[in-house]
């Protein structure tokens, strides 16, 4: 195996929306190189249908701290009240800055950025709706995407397509260790090459690939998180995971919100707008964990539609078709692509799918990873988007806040990695520092297993869809527990068929398993652990939310045994007190 | 709505009858072939499966080696563009039942294959760039957005669709035979910027175009309009930008 040596200043990984923000903050001042698994214009920031809020006040009046309140109120209180400040104050920024690059925003029509509503998003703390969001038609996220990656051409920053990092680099050790690169796998050769770097910001997305039925990519692995926590780093809050409530039936493929921001209504088999009786004054744009939870409930109760009565319609026959065709183009093609329905005329079927990761690589406002409850930072480690937990979003994210945190938090991340790099020398790194990954690649190649990598990963989504999803208890738990530590141990025995070195996705898919069996394994046992509900996270056997024992962070730590420990920090309040969550 | 006439979408478990898929797949392996081979693989699936369903099952259950790109699953990357029975598709967007069980599957012409359906994507990307993809604008508009009529908006919607998944490159015969050509995907990527009412370097763009490497060699052939799975009217775009430069400017 062939292993090349680059030497850089800053090193991201990933170029989804987080990773390009990131980078034309760093790459003009700083040497950089970003490395991504995939084209940059492949990351799933393009999937992203609805929007991006900010109190841009275009349409209706708004304010940035209305925008807080309803951030941390849709948190259930998880979330961290400083952080959750500084990102609704520099939305207002963030779009003008998307604006300015050449995004493609809709348009009022004096010309302005037009806005529309989104759940849980309310004028004054919760009187009514407010037009929010900042959106380009139902293709928001690609509009920013491609935005941002134009950018990046224009600023020549230096790509490595199609490299996979594997591993992350430090000199010394324990409290004295600092950042000194990472290991990437080039898929098209199948050499190895260390980067030596001061500094490495991660930005990989999302890990919702442990679920069977998920709006996410097939490459949404959980690669970052997955390898720092082997390295020891811990994960927090990780059983805080979102389902999103209309995903299309029997594919998770997802319809954006901004179709019931449009005026889209839920309706059970018996045609009945359910959420009428959940969320008496937000109704279907109640926040997402509740409305996956009462759709959730109508199927329990047998008022699911369909002939197994499992699934749920998202309705848009009312809504007059040329809005349906200005606004909300491609979610309506979906329909029609995998389903054969025309949305026009007929409701289309939905249920609940695994959608996004509140929690992650634990960070400050800087971006910085943050390994406890002290705030002390790993120097020269940072992380941004998806992957990372600031934490913003607390225990329940409200749409259109990630596509605003990957820029936000992308961002300030990219600024002080560049800062902190012209401050120190170079790091060295010992020699061998691509020892571990090569050993690991050379094992599965001459491997003797038996095990199949597809038969563990689908057996993974299967218990993670059944029993760690929408609604938990105690049994449901454990069953999935037992799951993953078995298929942990029959991991150790994969095999692959393809041994080449020249695109051996055979070989990635293996590697790229073993990160979401271990975040799985943190996910479940810290939902075992919290006996309460709060927000996404839900337990049947513990309906209420417990501030007094349970208004804290978790933060797993994967032992060298590959057990989970688990340990907890405070939450950072402000200026709103926890109250109940009603809609 | 209508919630007695029960609609019940094909993949529901209780439809899921299954039906037998025969695949031809055209394969390469760098490191053994001299030459690309045929291979064959017969996979169970329900009608309403994606072709990329049926490509996983394969590689998933039959065959580790078989080698192909693919990340969203639902068409909005443009990771999986290959020639499916003759034409050029997403195997995501595409459906067992709207296919047919008999699918041939290669790798998209003109771009040399690397392994099985993977192609060098490197010289596309590179057309992509020399076409100046960015807003290029000259004014200051200070700590404000810029104002856009929803007019001068939908001037250039249509390419802004673009995913990059070069369906429409490489079904281009000028492209296949000349590989100088920037082809439709650059083309389409210059019209959105040079129709944007914000941009500036309209000009430099339409100049760069008017290159021997650029627009003249279009033909009006039309596969890549058919080509494109985001619907992007692709040979009107390279009409408009032929019009611009003969007649100066949009
Ligand atoms: C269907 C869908 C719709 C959504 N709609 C909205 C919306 O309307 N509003 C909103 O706010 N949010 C929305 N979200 C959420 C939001 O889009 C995502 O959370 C966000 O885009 C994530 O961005 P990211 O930059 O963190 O990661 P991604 O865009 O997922 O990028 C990850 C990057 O990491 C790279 N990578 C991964 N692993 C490795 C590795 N090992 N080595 C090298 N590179 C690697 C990949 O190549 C990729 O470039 C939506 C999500 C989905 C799935
Ligand atoms: S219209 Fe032009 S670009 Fe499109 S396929 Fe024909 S010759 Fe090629
Ligand atoms: S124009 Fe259409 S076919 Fe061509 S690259 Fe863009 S999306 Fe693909
Ligand atoms: S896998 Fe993304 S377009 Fe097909």
């Amino acid at each position: 195996m062939n292993v090349h040596f680059h030497s850089y200043d800053a090193v991201i990984v990933g170029a989804g929306g987080a990773g390009l923000r990131a980078a034309i903050e760093v790459a003009g001042s700083v040497r950089t190189a970003v490395l991504t698994k995939l084209y940059p214009t492949r990351s799933h920031t393009g999937a992203a249908q609805g929007g991006m809020c900010a109190a841009l006040a275009n349409v209706e009046e708004d304010y940035w701290e209305w925008h807080a309140f309803d951030t941390v109120k849709g948190s259930d209180y998880l979330g961290d009240q400083p952080a959750i400040d500084i990102m609704c104050r520099e939305a207002i920024d963030a779009v003008i800055d998307l604006e300015h690059m050449g995004m493609a925003f809709s348009r009022t029509p004096q010309g302005r950025i037009d806005q529309r509503r989104f759940g849980g998003h309310t004028r004054n703390h919760g009187e009514a709706p407010v037009r929010r969001s900042c959106y380009a038609a139902d293709r928001t996220g690609h509009m920013i995407l491609q935005t941002l990656y134009q950018q990046c051409v224009a600023k020549e920053v230096n790509f490595f397509n199609e490299f996979q990092v594997f591993d992350v680099l430090f000199e010394g050790e324990g409290k004295d260790r600092r950042t000194a690169g990472v290991v990437a796998y080039e898929l098209e050769t199948g050499d190895l090459h260390v980067f030596t770097s001061k500094g490495v910001l991660f930005a990989t997305g999302g890990y919702g690939k442990m679920f069977r039925v998920s709006s996410n990519a097939h490459t949404l692995t959980g690669d970052g998180p997955g390898l720092l926590f082997k390295r020891g780093i811990p994960m927090q809050d990780l059983e805080f995971y979102q389902f999103h409530p209309t995903g299309i039936y029997g594919f998770g493929i997802l319809l954006s919100e901004a179709a019931r921001g449009e005026g889209g209504i839920l309706r059970n088999g018996l045609g009945e707008r359910f959420m009428e009786r959940v969320a008496p004054t937000v109704k279907d744009l109640a926040p997402r964990d509740m409305v996956s939870r009462a759709i959730h409930a109508e199927i329990k109760e047998g008022r699911g539609a369909g002939p197994s009565k499992d699934y749920i319609y998202l309705d848009l026959t009312h809504l007059p078709p040329e809005q349906i065709d200005a606004k909300l183009p491609d979610i309506t093609d979906f329909a029609r692509t995998y389903l054969g329905i025309e949305p026009k005329k007929d409701p289309i079927p939905i249920q609940p799918t695994a959608h996004y990761a509140m929690g992650g690589i634990p960070t400050n406002v800087h971006g910085e990873v943050v390994i406890d409850g002290e705030g002390t930072i790993v120097p020269g480690l940072y992380a941004a988007g998806e992957c990372a937990c600031v934490s913003v979003h607390g225990a329940n994210r409200l749409g259109t806040n990630s596509l605003l945190d990957i820029v936000v938090f992308g961002r300030r991340g990219g600024r002080a990695m560049a800062d902190y790099v012209t401050s120190v020398d170079h790091p060295t790194i010992g020699r061998g520092a691509e020892e571990p990954v090569k050993a690991r690649i050379e094992e599965l190649k001459a491997g003797s297993g038996t095990e199949k990598v597809a038969e563990i990963r689908s057996t993974l989504q299967e218990a993670m869809t059944r029993d760690a999803s929408v609604v938990r208890t105690e049994e449901s738990l454990l069953d999935s527990l037992a799951t993953i530590e078995d298929l942990k141990k029959r991991y150790t025995q994969i095999k692959i068929d393809d041994k080449s070195d020249v695109f051996n996705y055979d070989l990635t898919e293996a590697l790229e398993l073993g990160h979401l069996l271990d975040l799985a394994h943190g996910l479940v046992v810290g939902a075992l652990a919290r006996k309460e509900s709060r927000g996404a996270h839900w337990r049947d056997d513990f309906p209420t939310r417990d501030d007094k024992n349970w208004m804290k962070h978790t933060l797993a730590h994967l032992e060298d045994d590959g057990s989970i420990r688990l340990d907890y920090k405070p939450v950072i309040g402000g200026k709103y007190e926890p109250m109940e969550r009603k809609y | 709505m209508t919630v007695t006439e029960d609609k019940t979408p094909s993949t529901s478990p209780a439809k899921a009858e299954l039906v037998r898929v025969h695949m031809r797949i055209k394969r390469y392996d760098p490191a053994t072939d001299t030459r690309p081979r045929w291979q064959e693989f017969e996979v169970e699936m329900s009608p309403g499966d994606r072709v990329l369903d049926a490509l996983h099952i394969v590689k998933w259950s039959q065959d580790g080696t078989l080698t192909f790109r693919r990340s969203c699953a639902h068409g909005v990357c443009g990771s999986d563009a290959m020639v499916i029975n003759g034409e050029n598709r997403l195997a995501c967007v595409n459906l067992i039942r709207d296919l047919g069980t008999e699918l041939v599957i290669e790798p998209i012409r003109g771009l040399s294959v690397i392994k099985d359906l993977v192609v060098d994507m490197e010289p596309f990307f590179a057309q992509y760039k020399s076409v100046l993809p960015f807003l290029i604008a000259k004014d200051d508009p200070g700590y404000k957005e810029r104002l856009q009529s929803p007019e001068d908006r939908e001037r250039y919607d249509d390419t802004t669709k673009c995913i990059l998944c070069a369906c429409c490159t490489t079904s281009c015969p000028v492209y296949w035979a000349n590989s100088e050509y920037v082809g439709p995907a650059a083309i389409v990527n210059a019209h959105r910027f040079i129709f944007d009412s914000r941009d500036d370097a309209g000009q430099d763009r339409l100049d760069i175009l008017n290159q021997k490497s650029g627009v003249w060699r279009c033909r009006t052939s039309f596969n890549c309009t058919e080509a494109c799975p985001r619907g992007i009217k692709v040979t009107q775009a390279i009409e408009e930008v032929k019009r611009a430069i003969l007649y100066d400017r949009v």
